[in-house]
């Protein structure tokens, strides 16, 4: 059954079975701590790309202080490095600000996705958890989901534990300018793309999956080679999505 | 020395950014709200995270070479017989790690 409907399915029945139904939507700290737990190894690869951001980050021109701070506030890895090579005085604001929008285009596709479960939380819960939500968390939520659990603070969890990560080691990056530089050199920006996969294997359903990820793949590359910054993610993101949904229509 | 100073037009651009991140963070729960997903926009949303994830993944692997290639049969290979995160990745870094240092020592 695909996740949404089973998301809308447990909707239902949760309404009607307020602490009973197995599965029904929840907000623990057990919760929270089963997210921050599953994100450990993130986290500490998170570190690494942390302290590689905090040393570019003084090389473009950001104070310390400022880099810190732009962690902490945008929370976001892709954004955050395109916007340093776009860095230059008098700050570009505008084109800054707008390559940043481009970047979290792809949040908007994966929020959507987490909505059946978020909207059933009191608005200050869903709107406080989603400022948590990066590409890592929220794809290991949506395993969550799929394995049956429903606990939406597994999303916080993680995210809090990447966030702590991600604005200590901008700090560490900042003093320790010029230690790391390159995260190539110790593997890790083959981190991610690992848990990416190992995720991706996860979700292999049959051969279903086969064309909408190829159409994903072959999109993703071509806009990778042709067009600047982050638009691939949400290219390859949308024109697979729509391949398999055409698929499933025939 | 530590620099904490913040020069105010980094600051407004931060803000700014921050705003944007979070909009888009929020968007897709604010919209899904509004609107009642028809029956088609929920097959949709259901092929989003899997066509994402490969997004994020095939330009590192298809682009990268020979070493990259080889890393993701690795991992793709462990994540099946483990199912286990922490083992997939520590697989994946390793095995680029060692990769780049031998092409680099033979080249």
């Amino acid at each position: 059954m695909p996740l949404y409907v089973m998301l809308r399915r447990q909707d239902i029945v949760s309404e009607k079975n307020i602490g009973e139904t197995e599965g029904q939507i929840s907000f623990t700290l057990a919760g929270a701590f089963a997210g921050a737990r599953r994100c450990v190894p993130i986290a500490i690869s998170g570190c690494g790309i942390g302290l590689v951001f905090g040393t570019l980050a003084g090389q473009a021109g950001l104070g310390a202080g400022e880099a810190v701070l732009m962690s902490a506030l945008v929370f976001s890895g892709a954004a955050q490095f395109v916007v340093l090579g776009l860095w230059a005085a008098p700050l570009p604001v505008a084109t800054i600000v707008f390559a940043t929008l481009v970047v979290g285009l792809r949040h908007v596709l994966m929020g959507a996705v987490l909505a059946p479960v978020f909207s059933k939380l009191p608005r200050l819960k869903a709107y406080g958890s989603v400022f948590f939500m990066a590409d890592e968390n929220w794809a290991l939520t949506i395993g969550e989901f799929e394995g049956g659990r429903r606990d939406a603070a597994f999303l916080v969890g993680g995210g809090l534990l990447m966030f702590v990560a991600w604005t200590g080691s901008t700090f560490a990056g900042g003093a320790l300018r010029g230690v790391v530089e390159d995260p190539s050199r110790w593997g890790l920006d083959f981190a991610f793309t690992a848990v990416f996969l190992a995720l991706i294997t996860g979700m292999w359903k049959g051969r279903s999956n086969i064309l909408p990820w190829t159409v994903a793949a072959a999109v993703a590359v071509a806009a990778h080679q042709w067009l600047p910054g982050q638009w691939y993610i949400l290219l390859g993101g949308l024109a697979g999505s729509f391949a398999g949904v055409v698929r499933r229509g025939h | 020395m530590y620099v904490v100073a913040i020069d105010p037009r980094t600051l407004f651009t931060i803000v700014l950014m921050a705003l944007a991140t979070y909009a888009t963070r929020t968007g897709g729960l604010w919209l899904s709200s509004r609107f009642d997903l028809s029956e088609w926009a929920g097959a949709w949303l259901d092929q989003i995270p899997g066509a994402i994830l490969v997004s994020l993944v095939a330009p590192t692997i298809l682009m990268g070479g020979p070493v990259e290639v080889f890393a993701a049969l690795a991992v793709v290979i462990v994540s099946l017989r483990t199912g286990s995160l922490p083992a997939a990745m520590v697989t994946g870094v390793g095995i680029v790690l060692a990769l780049r240092a031998l092409q680099a020592n033979l080249l």
